[in-house]
């Protein structure tokens, strides 16, 4: 086994003995010092899982969070050198773990999470000036097509992930009540903005991601949700910045 | 994909003045009262995302202040090839900043796929100084530059080990051309550590490769025998034993640019710049005595 | 829906959005752009503090013994185990579809 192979495991793994051949500045078996590596490694990313799940940690609260992060860092360690990606599998996880079944939306909330980081980190894009949309005859709004901002993304519920985002993260907002949302994500300047979308909302935009045109996309959702008024999910878009470009 | 950022004339090279660690906690102080600060580092690895308020802060500090682009997670001391999606990262955050220095770490992270965000020590023998070689080759190719290699803080030691560290670093220099960054506390710590006089660690480094120091703080804990184990944390000021050894040192190699690194715990402002300003004093009073 | 009146709603849907947005948006482009500090976590080349806890556990990689205290937000919100409204047995009681595959 290589000297690699020996840490790895060692470090991840407590109840293995420390690597033979290690050695203190006497000569002697360097014993506990081999702990510091163990501890370096599982507190640096247990502090990465509190940082970039805060919503979870502070649902579950410090201890459970902690307990998770030993046992989600050891079967998961990082699978890339970029801390500000940890996690992916973390939702999943999450969902797996017969001990959090009863708290079903754990997983779509750290999904939230998960796409509120990536947000942070996607690239800039320049926005298409709104007011130009309105200058358009309406068929030719009609048979346009959107392009979108890298950092705009949505996450579908069938839990109010939204509200229960928000009770974690705002003194006044109410708690939440049972029922799906979908939350749209926008980055206007440099922080992420999760807002929820109406019903038909999400699948609106999907329809226009796939490079449906405008007219084609609102048909076929006002269909299934006769109420639907684009004119709501259209301006969070513009007012977050997520609008690059418009095409024939 | 997003603007070059403008250079000052300056920015091509570090000076031989104070610097600190980059954090972003601290951007609007550091623009409003930089104090004796006259340089930063930023950790690569934090950069790498595709745009957002990290490059655009690095950005506008690139216009005020050269920066040095320090990695922590490029593994060179590892068994497996360089990660080349990685080193391609590197490359292209190199390439857009065109900083002041890039620097690496003597030491290994990632095995097997695995990247264990961690600083982990290599033996010192004829592979692996073949190996690291190999690596700090192939890094320097990529990037077109010079990079300085830091000596890691050493908790223990390898019974296979063949060279001393400061023989092992030289070796590498003069196969590479590499320079070196010394970090004074990482000598004090792994001198405590494994029982031996930090000078003589000094004396026998080659210091007329070193083109960056580095200062920080440490913890104190207790091997198995009680005897003191000082752990790198970065969450501390520096003590006055690293004081003195920077003085030591920069009696010996002359000013060079040197950098407080606080990671953990991390002060306010004032606090970080008081100690950039212990290190602007260190190298004037060495100036004053050239 | 007829194309026509489809025109006429997506037409005055664009204008309702373009006007409520006018005076928002301009506050937004005033903020400040840079300062903000990072929502996710960094990378350094600092050892974590200490000897002891975290790393010097012992985990049941299983995830079995792990058990859930009551400490966090979860405990004041009264949402169902299910989306769809249904209750389910406590945490502590072993179910057969809940295991990880």
């Amino acid at each position: 086994m290589s000297r690699a192979e020996q840490f790895t495991r060692a470090i991840l793994d407590a109840r293995l003995p420390v690597p033979d051949g290690l050695l203190d500045g006497a000569q002697q078996p360097a014993g506990r010092r081999f702990s510091v590596y163990r501890n370096n490694v599982a507190v640096s990313l247990t502090e990465a899982l509190h940082q970039g799940f805060p919503v979870i940690a502070k649902l579950l609260g410090q201890e459970n969070m902690d307990g998770l992060a030993a046992l989600y860092l050891r079967a998961h360690p990082p699978t890339s050198p970029l801390m500000m990606h940890y996690g992916d599998s973390f939702p999943d996880f999450l969902e797996g773990l017969e001990q959090l079944s009863h708290l079903g939306y754990l997983g779509d909330v750290a999904r939230l999470e998960l796409a509120l980081r990536r947000s942070y980190h996607a690239a800039d894009a320049t926005p298409l000036d709104a007011q130009h949309l309105g200058t358009l005859p309406p068929d030719t709004l009609l048979s346009s097509r959107l392009g979108f901002a890298p950092a705009m993304t949505v996450v579908r519920s069938a839990w109010p992930i939204h509200a229960i985002w928000a009770y974690n993260t705002r003194a006044d907002a109410p708690k939440p009540q049972p029922g799906a949302q979908d939350v749209l994500i926008t980055r206007p300047e440099f922080d992420p903005l999760p807002q929820p979308l109406p019903p038909g909302g999400a699948a609106w935009i999907a329809l226009l991601q796939a490079g449906e045109t405008l007219g084609t996309a609102t048909e076929a959702v006002t269909s299934d949700f006769p109420d639907f008024d684009l004119s709501a999910p259209l301006a969070l878009l513009i007012e977050g910045l997520a609008l690059t470009d418009l095409s024939q | 994909m997003f603007d070059r950022p403008d250079r000052s004339p300056r920015s091509n090279r570090l000076p031989d003045a104070a610097g600190v660690g980059y954090k972003p906690q601290h951007f609007q102080a550091i623009l409003d009262a930089p104090g004796t600060v006259e340089w930063l580092e930023i950790h690569a690895e934090n950069y790498m995302g595709d745009g957002g308020r990290p490059l655009a802060q690095l950005r506008h500090l690139s216009q005020h202040f050269p920066i040095s682009v320090h990695g922590v997670g490029l593994s060179i001391g590892g068994e497996a090839p360089l990660d080349p999606a990685h080193l391609a990262r590197l490359k292209h955050l190199v390439d857009w900043l065109n900083p002041a220095s890039f620097s690496e770490h003597l030491a290994w992270s990632t095995h097997d796929s695995h990247f264990y965000n961690d600083l982990l020590p290599l033996p010192y023998t004829d592979d692996t100084l073949a190996r690291v070689c190999a690596h700090i080759d192939q890094v320097q190719d990529t990037l077109g530059r010079q990079m300085l290699l830091e000596n890691p803080s050493s908790y223990l030691a390898f019974a296979e080990s063949t060279w001393a560290e400061p023989a092992f670093l030289h070796e590498i220099a003069r196969r590479t051309g590499c320079g070196l960054l010394l970090d004074v506390n990482n000598v004090f710590v792994s001198a405590t550590n494994l029982g031996y006089r930090p000078q003589d660690y000094i004396d026998a480094y080659p210091l007329d490769l070193v083109g960056e120091i580095h200062l920080g703080g440490h913890d104190e804990d207790a091997d198995d025998h009680g005897r003191p184990l000082l752990i790198d944390s970065h969450g501390a000021e520096v003590v006055d034993p690293v004081w003195a050894l920077l003085d030591y040192t920069l009696a010996r190699s002359g000013p060079r640019p040197t950098l407080v690194e606080w990671d953990t715990d991390v002060p306010d402002w004032v606090v970080l710049e008081a100690e950039a300003a212990r290190a602007a004093a260190a190298l004037n009073a060495v100036k004053v005595a050239a | 829906m007829s194309t026509t009146k489809n025109t006429l709603a997506v037409a005055g849907a664009v204008a309702a959005a373009l006007t409520a947005l006018s005076t928002s948006q301009a506050a937004a482009q005033a903020k400040e752009k840079c300062y903000g500090v990072s929502l996710a976590g960094q990378n350094d080349c600092a050892a974590g503090p200490g000897t002891t806890c975290a790393g010097t556990s012992t985990v049941d990689y299983q995830g079995n013994a792990w058990t859930l205290v009551d400490k966090g937000t979860c405990t004041e919100m009264d949402l169902p185990a299910m989306a769809d409204g249904s209750e389910r047995q406590g945490s502590l009681e072993p179910l057969e579809r809940d295991l990880p595959a």
